[in-house]
C-alpha cells in the first residue's frame, strides 16, 4: 500500500466529506474453529467473547502475563464455534504462536492472511457505493458487526461496519484472486478515490485511535493506554492478575492527547516537557488537516488536567502543546451514527 | 519536473533569482514534490543575516520535517507572510507565489558555487535513478 495517491491532504479531505477506498491487504488474519471456553479462547482475549452474538465484531487486545499489549485485534463471531480475528502485519507471526501456545489441541486455528485481501472503504457515502455494488442489504449492517455478501455471482467475502478512520465505513475481507478486481470496482464509481497509508495515519489520529507499534506496545497496558473499556475484568484472562495490581497502585505512565498552538508537527520521538523537565514521550503526531493545528498523543508519568500546557521538542524544534480531551476530532459521520444508535 | 531557466540551484534543492541586488529564494519544485503536502514553514526574520549554507528556514509537510539551507550569504529584505497561513503556496507555485523570502546580498561572488538550471536538471535525474 503506498504512503499517498494524489496527496495525503486531498485523500483525507475526500474521505472525510465524501469516501475513499484503502488497500489494506498487509493486516493478519485467523480463521478459528473453536468453543471459546474450553479451548482457552476467552482466556487470551481481553473481551468477553463468549457473550458475542453471531455476526457480532468485538475490539479487544492479548496480553502478555505482565499485562503489556501484544497486540490490538478484532473478533469476528462467524458462527457459534467459528472466527476470524485481524491483527496486525507485523505482530501476525508472534500473535499466531501466542494462540498456538494458548489454544487447547483440539482447536483449528490457520493463519489466512496470505490467502485474504481486506479493502477499507470510509466516508460518509461509503454505505451508498457499497449499496450499488452488494444490494441493500448492507445497509442493515449496524457498527461493530458484519455480514457475509456475494460478488461475482458466487464468490462470497466479509463486510464489517468497522474502520480505522471515524467516518461512516465498511472494511471488507475478500480472497486475494478476486480483489483486485474489487477494487477496480470500486474505483469506477466517480465518487470513490483511494487514499493510502499517510492519510490513513491522520484520520485515525484525528480520531485519537493508538496504532500498535507506536502508541501501544509490551511496556504499556490497556489502563496506561486509557483503553480499560476493552477490558472485561469480570473474567480470567492473561495478565489479568498483573492488571489488577496496576489498576490498584495505577499506571506508571498513561497516554495523553495534545494540540499545538500552531500548524507544527508533533512527532514520535518528541520528547514531552513540563517546565523544562521531561515527562515523557510523543507516540504519535501529525498536523491536523481537520483542525488545522499539530496534534499528538504520548505517554507521560504524572497527571495532567485538560488545558495543561506542555512543551514537545526535539533538537531546536520546541512546540507548546495543552492537553486536550480526545477525540481531537468531534463530528463526523461515524459519531453522527454512532450517536443515532 | 519544473526547473526553470532563469534561477540558480543549490544541491539542497533551494532557488535563489536574482533581481538587482536582491535575490528571492524558496525550494525547488523537486523538493517540495518529494516532501508532498506542506503544512508550516518557519522563516527568518526581517534583517537577519544569513550565511550561504547556513540554515535559514523549517519546512514541515505531513510526512516529515526539514531544513532549509541559504543558497546565498545576505541580509533578509522581506520575508512571504502568506506562506504562514498558507503554506500549500509551495507545493502550488514553488518559484513564485511559494517563495519564502528576499535577501540583499552581500558578495556577488557566491552566486559561482550555485548550479543553473541546465546543471540542476542533470543533478535532479542523476538523484532520480
Amino acid at each position: 500500500m503506498p504512503i499517498q495517491y494524489q496527496g495525503i491532504l486531498a485523500e483525507h479531505a475526500h474521505t472525510r466529506e465524501a469516501v475513499s477506498v484503502f488497500d489494506i491487504c498487509h493486516m493478519g488474519e485467523f480463521m478459528l474453529q473453536a468453543d471459546p471456553l474450553a479451548s482457552g479462547f476467552d482466556r487470551i482475549i481481553t473481551q468477553n467473547i463468549v457473550s458475542m452474538p453471531l455476526g457480532a465484531c468485538r475490539y479487544g487486545f492479548l496480553l502478555n502475563e505482565q499485562a503489556g499489549i501484544m497486540d490490538d485485534l478484532i473478533v469476528y463471531r462467524i458462527d457459534q464455534t467459528l472466527w476470524m480475528i485481524v491483527v496486525n502485519a507485523a505482530t501476525t507471526p508472534g500473535d499466531l504462536a501466542h494462540f498456538k501456545a494458548h489454544l487447547s489441541a483440539d482447536c483449528s486455528l490457520e493463519d489466512v492472511s496470505g490467502k485474504m485481501a481486506k479493502l477499507d472503504v470510509q466516508g460518509p457515502q461509503s454505505l451508498d457505493v457499497l449499496k450499488t455494488i452488494f444490494g441493500e442489504g448492507v445497509g442493515k449492517l449496524s457498527y461493530y458487526t458484519f455480514s457475509e455478501f456475494k460478488i461475482f455471482e458466487h464468490q462470497s467475502c466479509i463486510i464489517s461496519r468497522t474502520g480505522y478512520t471515524g467516518e461512516l465505513g465498511y472494511e471488507i475481507y475478500i480472497a486475494n484472486d478476486y480483489v483486485a478486481r474489487l477494487w477496480e470496482i470500486l474505483l469506477k464509481d466517480a465518487r470513490v478515490k483511494p487514499a493510502g497509508l499517510g492519510a490513513r495515519d491522520t484520520l485515525r489520529l484525528e480520531m485519537s485511535y493508538p496504532l500498535y507499534g507506536h502508541d501501544l506496545d509490551e511496556n504499556h497496558s490497556p489502563l496506561a493506554a486509557g483503553a480499560a473499556k476493552f477490558v472485561d475484568f469480570s473474567k480470567d484472562f492473561i495478565g489479568r492478575q498483573a492488571l489488577l495490581r496496576e489498576k490498584q497502585n495505577g499506571p506508571g505512565e498513561h497516554l495523553i492527547y495534545f494540540q499545538a498552538d500552531s500548524r507544527r508537527s508533533p512527532r514520535n520521538g518528541f520528547s514531552i516537557l513540563d517546565n523544562g523537565r521531561q515527562v515523557g514521550r510523543v507516540t504519535s503526531g501529525s498536523f491536523s488537516p481537520s483542525l488545522g493545528v499539530g496534534i499528538g498523543m504520548g505517554y507521560v508519568a504524572g497527571n495532567y488536567d485538560l488545558d495543561a500546557q506542555l512543551v514537545v521538542k526535539q533538537d531546536v524544534t520546541e512546540i507548546p502543546v495543552k492537553v486536550v480531551r480526545r477525540p481531537f476530532l468531534k463530528k463526523t459521520s461515524l459519531m453522527a451514527e454512532v450517536n443515532k444508535q | 519536473m519544473n526547473i526553470p531557466k532563469n534561477i540558480l540551484y543549490t544541491k539542497e534543492h533551494e532557488w535563489a533569482r536574482i533581481e538587482g541586488k536582491v535575490a528571492f529564494v524558496g525550494i525547488t519544485d523537486y523538493a517540495q514534490h518529494s516532501l508532498g503536502d506542506i503544512t508550516f514553514v518557519e522563516l527568518p526574520k526581517v534583517g537577519e543575516i544569513l550565511k550561504q549554507s547556513a540554515y535559514c528556514a523549517t519546512v514541515e509537510s505531513v510526512k516529515a520535517a526539514s531544513d532549509v539551507y541559504a543558497p546565498l550569504s545576505g541580509k533578509v529584505v522581506a520575508v512571504n507572510t502568506q506562506l504562514a497561513t498558507h503554506p500549500e503556496l509551495i507545493n502550488q507555485s514553488a518559484y513564485e507565489a511559494g517563495y519564502f523570502y528576499s535577501v540583499e546580498f552581500l558578495n556577488q561572488a557566491e552566486q559561482s558555487n550555485l548550479m543553473d538550471a541546465a546543471s540542476y536538471q542533470k543533478y535532479v535525474e542523476g538523484i532520480s535513478k
